[in-house]
């Protein structure tokens, strides 16, 4: 084991404690991942040109994951107008909705749909920030009046987990889905023969099912733990005269 | 042929960012103001000028150009010099009148978004007007979601009287808020394509095989399982972390060794990696991007609520690995 050890070759691997150590000294992350990739390209003897190549066509060939910008001028424009104050007095009539309910129908519902394939339709610059968070909050408002800014950011942090939880555990029973296509591409190059996409599938649902069961428990005690929240916000610092922001 | 083309959605958002750049040019009270529009400028012309290039210079010469724009932007974004600038928004009161007067209307092309990206990416694909297809067949789902942003813009155009310009102009602040999380996916793709040239999967694997007891199944299980969410918050994504973990560990110690049923030990080790990506943020799209959408004060707030459903449900993970697989 000894003789193994020392035969490695350790230099590929020189990228990773730069990410981690670059990230744990709060250097900006761009430029952690970008010496990462030099160091990396450097110790294992790539010339500086074809590192600067590879960089230049593995960042041109993944563009699309920038997607999300064209969303934003949209909901920008709604947001001038007053689409979360809309969304805000939509749930004020609303008088059994509470955020944990709103929270848990959305990660229901984001699931189940997500499971079907349907992955557009959440997201976080599309449904969480324009409708889902201040749905959420304007429920707590609702029930205890202004809030504080840090349970706003509680509130509206959940919300976006809420998204990532539900859409991530329910893809991936959906066969089509890319991560299913991916297992079942190495299974064949490894020649592993007889798995069919379908079982893939189907080994997801076990998953999916717990993962539905803790975040929903989760949700049923974030309305208690709002509340204690706000119980000590009021008994330490709430303004007296004027409101917190709503 | 395809009328609404990968090439077409890139030159979109490249266009999208170049208005965003002019806007910060004529930001005159920003800090940071020709260091900012040179961060989103560079970024912006890779993708108004990236097929341009490849087509004109030859794919070798346009991929150095832009390599070499890339790290500009990371030196720029690593030295402190893009900030956030000055936004003419409308004051709370106009917000909440126009709320009233539009009532459940504003809800509308908000809705479009998600509901024609659906639609069109179901009904949509594969219509062709003669030779030409409507959305590209390899990117069906962007181009829909490109013509669902379209249509929605000019919905909420004519609904609020605002024009598609003043809608862009809008989104500025959103996107500076987003800063440099907006970028950090595509530089980690850049990451894991240097990973794959310098083979760093293969020295995890001679790495991994050195400490693993091939007799022990459940310590097995633990080390794959671990192997993937550790693995995949390195790299922010498990799609980077699943070949080199299932080559390294999965297939020669757990299908190979043990006997174990491949299916769910692929559906389970993916989705322990997914546990990985709830707690990292290397993950910027799905961690660090909302947190800046939803204008939270930590940005690492998203993150934190997540970490306790990311352990439960990696736990479960093992446990259901361990008793499922072997059979």
């Amino acid at each position: 084991m000894r003789n193994e050890l020392l035969a490695l070759n350790y230099w590929p691997l020189i990228g990773i404690p730069v990410v981690v150590l670059g990230f744990a000294m709060r250097f900006n992350p761009l430029l952690v991942v970008t010496v990462a990739g030099l160091i990396t390209g450097w110790a294992v003897g790539m010339d500086a040109v074809t590192l600067l190549e590879t960089f230049g066509e593995k960042f041109l060939s993944s563009r699309q994951l920038a997607s999300f910008l064209l969303i934003l001028p949209v909901i920008a424009l709604l947001e001038r107008h007053g689409l979360r104050e809309r969304a805000k007095g939509w749930i004020a009539t609303i008088k059994s909705a509470t955020t944990a309910r709103i929270l848990s129908l959305y990660f229901v519902v984001r699931e189940a749909s997500a499971a079907l394939g349907l992955l557009s339709l959440g997201g976080h610059a599309q449904t969480v920030r324009p409708l889902l968070a201040p749905m959420a909050e304007a429920a707590a408002i609702n029930a205890y009046g202004p809030l504080p800014k840090p349970i706003r950011d509680k509130i509206a942090a959940h919300a976006a987990a809420c998204d990532n939880v539900a859409m991530f555990f329910g893809e991936d029973i959906f066969i089509a889905f890319g991560a299913v296509l991916l297992m079942d591409a190495f299974l064949k190059e490894n020649g592993i023969a007889g798995v069919e996409p379908l079982h893939i599938g189907l080994w997801a649902i076990p998953t999916a099912i717990a993962a539905l069961i803790i975040h929903l428990f989760r949700l049923s005690r974030l309305e208690a733990s709002i509340r204690r929240d706000i119980a000590l916000w009021q008994a330490n610092d709430a303004p007296t005269q004027q409101g917190a922001e709503a | 042929m395809s009328l609404i083309s990968i090439d077409d959605i890139y030159l979109l958002i490249g266009l999208v960012v170049a208005i965003l750049v002019i806007l910060t040019l004529r930001d005159k009270q920003h800090p940071k103001r020709l260091t900012t529009a040179l961060f989103w400028g560079l970024f912006g012309s890779l993708f108004l000028f990236g097929d341009l290039a490849v087509n004109t210079l030859g794919a070798k010469q346009a991929h150095q150009i832009a390599g070499t724009m890339v790290i500009g932007i990371a030196l720029l974004a690593g030295m402190g010099r893009v900030s956030l600038g000055n936004y003419q928004e409308t004051s709370p009161a106009e917000k909440t009148a126009s709320a009233e007067r539009l009532g459940n209307k504003l809800f509308l092309p908000a809705l479009l978004i998600p509901l024609l990206t659906v639609a069109a990416t179901l009904l949509l694909a594969g219509v062709s007007f003669g030779e030409v297809l409507l959305l590209d067949p390899k990117h069906q789902t962007l181009a829909a979601l490109a013509l669902a942003c379209g249509v929605a813009l000019l919905v909420g155009w004519r609904l609020t009287g605002d024009n598609p310009l003043k809608a862009v102009a809008g989104s500025r602040r959103l996107v500076d808020s987003i800063g440099w999380a907006a970028i950090l996916p595509q530089m980690l793709a850049m990451l894991g394509g240097v990973f794959v040239v310098a083979q760093t999967g293969d020295s995890i694997k001679a790495l991994v095989s050195l400490f693993v007891d091939p007799n022990n199944r459940f310590g097995l299980v633990v080390i794959y399982c671990m192997g993937m969410a550790l693995f995949t918050m390195i790299m922010g994504n498990t799609f980077a972390a699943f070949p080199v973990m299932t080559a390294g560990i999965a297939l020669p110690f757990l299908i190979e060794g043990q006997g174990a049923s491949p299916a769910p030990l692929m559906a389970i080790g993916m989705y322990s990696g997914y546990c990985g990506t709830l707690m990292t943020p290397m993950a910027a799209n799905f961690n660090i991007v909302p947190a800046a959408l939803l204008d939270l004060d930590d940005k690492y707030q998203v993150i934190k609520v997540q970490i306790p459903t990311a352990l439960a449900l990696l736990t479960t993970n093992i446990f259901l690995m361990f008793f499922i697989v072997f059979d």
